[in-house]
């Protein structure tokens, strides 16, 4: 039994206390968009927010959440999808296969709460997630471009010329 | 000549699924095949009406656009609607894509042909029937509109699904004539005349995914969020040595652990815990004691294979795709040599979605919910796992958390869920695969070494070229009727004489390029640019070696060769131009080039990369041209190649699936390592359409990164690279 706040609502969830994080939104509340992709701790794919910090919950044993612990996961970021990182996803076409992007989303979302204009070595060292279909490069346009900087625009006319 | 052959054990794993699978698969070849005539069973209703298989338009001024082939990430979904819109003259804003079912598509007699999203054929093999049959709905919703006002067709135009009649200054649209346009009959096939793409609006442009918006916000279903009433979940295990076998397992034990069923066969190799949740699944998976038989194969090692394989090197089992002038003797003659031996490892996939799949099996339906690059295969492994008929079988498709060629041949998922669901008649059971188990058991890109020579002349050309490639057959695998005569050309792929798909692109006046078949007891199966991949490494590294021999600029040396290939020298000096070739460097920074062809797209690239005085490599900047014949959504191609990138690099600096006492050692990304946004270098797209021909996009130039890398390293340090991955390379 837990009592977990999630996305600003409060679930009382039957689960064992070692069940991962991961797992209860999953499987018990019934939050899919955070996805499983290792299970220990390397991907990303199972980022959320607790109280603001980005934290993967695939090796987060749900026993060690408060009931206090704001819990904010991919479907909670925003309404209509309006969160300026969402924004900037979706100007540059950022996802490919999308499995990863709700991790990469909250990761960049995180960042940007702490760092408002985060540098390219910021973003190296807090944009760790995996993303098998390789959209880093747009990723690292769309952190410019959801914090307003100019270099988001030519950084993408960069990508395709047509000789 | 060297003839010994070392002894490995069968494949075993081969049995498991495939030789059966030809029975159903062959069942669903032989529908007929007719991209889009009239149906009438299935002509739609009012509220939908149906101008034929590809285009649906709706009272709303809708268009729903069909799509059968797979969207993992590829563009692929946009890029054929792209195609369909234009030739319709619809409004963009309005598409909407419907994605059928392989039951759908068998129920029609196939009238959507070939589901299967593999080759890089999503587009080249389907954009003249799906263009043909925007065009058939446009003149079909003209012709209405002609009928209802009583004038000639020819007087109409049209543009964004809005009619007009100049001559009498009346308009209407798509929507308001489409029920009318549903009952005429469809137009002559001759009568179809395609834009070019001079004329196109729609196609040709960077246009937005149609597929992003629920990829932003969590609420897109992947095949692993199935969620359906009362579906229990499963963990599984196979045997961890290939060609191993289930001797037992002591369900007993985990009985009584919280939520679970109970544990239960799946098949020879495989266990299964079924649960309420696939946590429980999972650790009570983790808790059940279990005997396996290892099998003939459990004592096989990477040193074991790297053996066999380098028998291949010298054997004289081996064929000969090119053979021109005498290439063996012009070298022995030569007074200048360059012998070399190159190796690359196996790989599995890595997609970031696990394999997995849901099933409900009743005593006259079977249904999936997978995410597969091959429907049609997958209902044909329900439909034979479950013992009912194509017909009460359906497969309901999910975009896939990414494919690579691993959700194409073999739907593995689909054979052990089902037989999992069979066990619990009428509950749907989705089975999720942990990563360690996806690691564990996939079809890996096959592992090879290559044997090259070469002799330069007096002149410092290449007078004499021999390549041998010795390694492991994906055709031995998965699909040995394509082996003609015992000679495996496919392994030879980008060094094939024949032109048109994937020809090497050099006229060296001796060559001759062999293969010998070496396989082991590794399932292996395509990965993203398949063979491309290692014989770009082979041919393109070893050319910069010749060019070195012969004291030539590598790009020089290339062009030489080149003559008579003009759509390779063109992507090659497209990218050179691009990325400066020749022009200064910062200091310590060095350039690397390849250039090869495949999925009937020429592809090039330039690396920059410097490496530290510790040894450290870094790839600052990549500069890819491509010619894939036509540009169908440049930012879509674009995407591409920078995944190709990320995907080269991860292979070309870390990845390596080896063996250890006959099964995969690399479990995770902990030990199996992806790239990450801090080593993705910059990457500049250069397309360089000819526009007469249709070319892949989504894996012609992953084939170039390695090489192209490995040649800057070459220039930068004065040492050869020739085994992949990078990681093991001493650069102190």
């Amino acid at each position: 039994m837990a009592r977990l706040n999630i996305n600003g609502r409060t679930h009382d969830v039957q689960v064992e206390a070692d069940t991962p994080l991961l797992w209860v939104l999953r499987e018990q509340v019934g939050l899919t968009g955070t996805k499983y992709g290792c299970g220990v701790a390397q991907c990303g794919a199972c980022s959320v927010h607790i109280n603001g910090e980005v934290q993967r919950t695939c090796v987060l044993p749900v026993g060690d959440v408060k009931p206090t612990d704001r819990i904010v996961t991919i479907e909670g970021l925003s309404p209509n999808s309006s969160h300026p990182v969402q924004k900037a996803w979706a100007a540059l076409d950022v996802p490919q296969c999308g499995y990863c992007q709700s991790g990469q989303i909250m990761a960049a979302a995180a960042l940007l709460r702490k760092n408002p204009k985060p540098s390219d070595k910021d973003i190296d060292e807090a944009m760790t997630n995996l993303c098998r279909c390789g959209t880093y490069q747009r990723i690292r346009a769309a952190v410019h471009l959801a914090v307003g900087t100019s270099m988001a625009g030519s950084t993408l006319a960069d990508q395709s010329s047509q000789a | 000549m060297n003839n010994t052959t070392t002894k490995m054990p069968a494949n075993p794993s081969r049995r498991r699924f495939i030789i059966s699978t030809a029975a159903a698969g062959g069942g669903l070849a032989l529908g007929l095949r007719i991209p889009f005539g009239a149906d009438a069973a299935a002509a739609a209703a009012a509220a939908n009406p149906e101008m034929n298989a590809w285009v649906v338009i709706k009272p709303d001024d809708t268009v729903v656009i069909r799509f059968v082939r797979a969207e993992m990430g590829q563009g692929t979904m946009t890029g054929l609607a792209q195609l369909v819109a234009e030739e319709l003259e619809c409004d963009w804003k309005k598409v909407a894509i419907e994605t059928m079912t392989a039951g759908q598509n068998l129920a029609r007699k196939r009238v959507w042909g070939d589901m299967s999203t593999g080759g890089s054929r999503g587009v080249r093999g389907s954009q003249d029937y799906v263009r043909r049959g925007g065009a058939a709905a446009r003149m079909l919703l003209l012709q209405a509109a002609a009928n209802e006002w009583n004038v000639p067709v020819g007087e109409l135009k049209v543009a964004d699904s809005v009619i007009t009649h100049p001559g009498s200054n009346r308009s209407t649209t798509y929507g308001k004539v489409a029920a009318a346009a549903a009952q005429l009959p469809p137009p002559d096939q001759k009568a179809i005349r395609l834009k070019g793409p001079k004329d196109w609006k729609i196609a040709g442009k960077p246009v937005k995914r149609l597929d992003t918006a629920d990829k932003l916000n969590g609420a897109k279903v992947y095949a692993i969020d199935t969620k359906l009433p009362g579906m229990l979940n499963a963990a599984l295990m196979q045997c961890p040595v290939f060609g191993g076998k289930l001797v037992s397992f002591d369900g007993e034990k985990i009985a009584k652990m919280p939520g679970v069923r109970r544990a239960v066969k799946v098949d020879d190799v495989t266990v299964a815990v079924v649960a309420d949740t696939w946590w429980h699944a999972k650790k009570a998976l983790d808790a059940l004691p279990i005997v396996w038989d290892e099998g003939p194969s459990a004592k096989v090692t990477s040193a074991s294979i790297a053996e066999h394989l380098k028998s291949g090197l010298t054997s004289n089992d081996a064929f000969a795709d090119t053979d021109v002038g005498d290439a063996l003797k012009a070298i022995a003659a030569a007074p200048k040599k360059i012998e070399a031996v190159y190796s690359t490892p196996f790989l599995s996939h890595a997609t970031m979605e696990p394999m997995n799949c849901t099933a409900r099996i009743t005593d006259d339906r079977g249904e999936v919910w997978v995410a597969t690059q091959n429907a049609e295969r997958a209902l044909a492994a329900l439909s034979e796992t479950s013992g009912l008929p194509l017909d009460k079988c359906e497969v309901y498709r999910m975009d896939l958390g990414g494919g690579f060629g691993r959700r194409i041949t073999v739907p593995d998922y689909v054979y052990m869920t089902v037989n999992i669901a069979k066990q619990f008649p009428g509950v749907p059971v989705k089975a999720i695969w942990t990563r360690e188990e996806d690691q564990a058991h996939g079809f890996y890109r096959p592992i090879s070494q290559a044997r090259m020579a070469a002799s330069i002349d007096e002149s410092g050309n290449l007078s004499a070229l021999y390549i041998r490639v010795s390694g492991q057959s994906i055709n031995a695998f998965a699909n040995p009727a394509a082996i003609k005569d015992g000679k495996d050309v496919r392994q030879l792929q980008g060094l094939w004489k024949e032109p048109g798909d994937a020809q090497i692109g050099y006229t060296v006046p001796n060559m001759r390029i062999e293969y010998a078949m070496r396989n082991t007891h590794v399932p292996v199966g395509p990965w993203r640019g398949v063979n491309t991949n290692q014989n770009g490494v082979y041919l393109e590294c070893f050319m910069d070696e010749c060019a070195r021999a012969a004291g030539k600029d590598p790009l020089e040396f290339r062009r030489a060769l080149m003559k008579n290939h003009p759509k390779h020298l063109g992507v090659l000096n497209a990218a050179a131009e691009k990325a400066g070739w020749g022009k200064p460097l910062p200091p310590g920074v060095h350039r690397g080039i390849a250039q090869f062809m495949g999925y009937a797209s020429y592809s090039a690239a330039v690396a920059e990369v410097s490496v530290s005085p510790k040894g450290e490599v870094k790839v600052h900047r990549m500069v890819l041209a491509t010619n894939c014949g036509h540009v169908v959504n440049p930012g879509q191609i674009a995407a591409q190649v920078e995944g190709s990138v990320a995907m080269g690099l991860s292979a070309t600096f870390y990845n390596e699936i080896t063996i250890d006492k006959g099964r995969v050692v690399e479990t995770n990304f902990h030990n199996y390592p992806l790239l990450r946004l801090a080593e993705m270098p910059k990457v500049e797209t250069v397309t360089v359409p000819t526009y007469d021909f249709w070319g892949g996009v989504g894996e012609p130039t992953i084939c170039v990164v390695a090489p192209a890398v490995m040649n800057a390293i070459y220039a930068a340090t004065g040492k050869p690279v020739r085994s992949l991955p990078l990681k093991h390379l001493n650069l102190v």
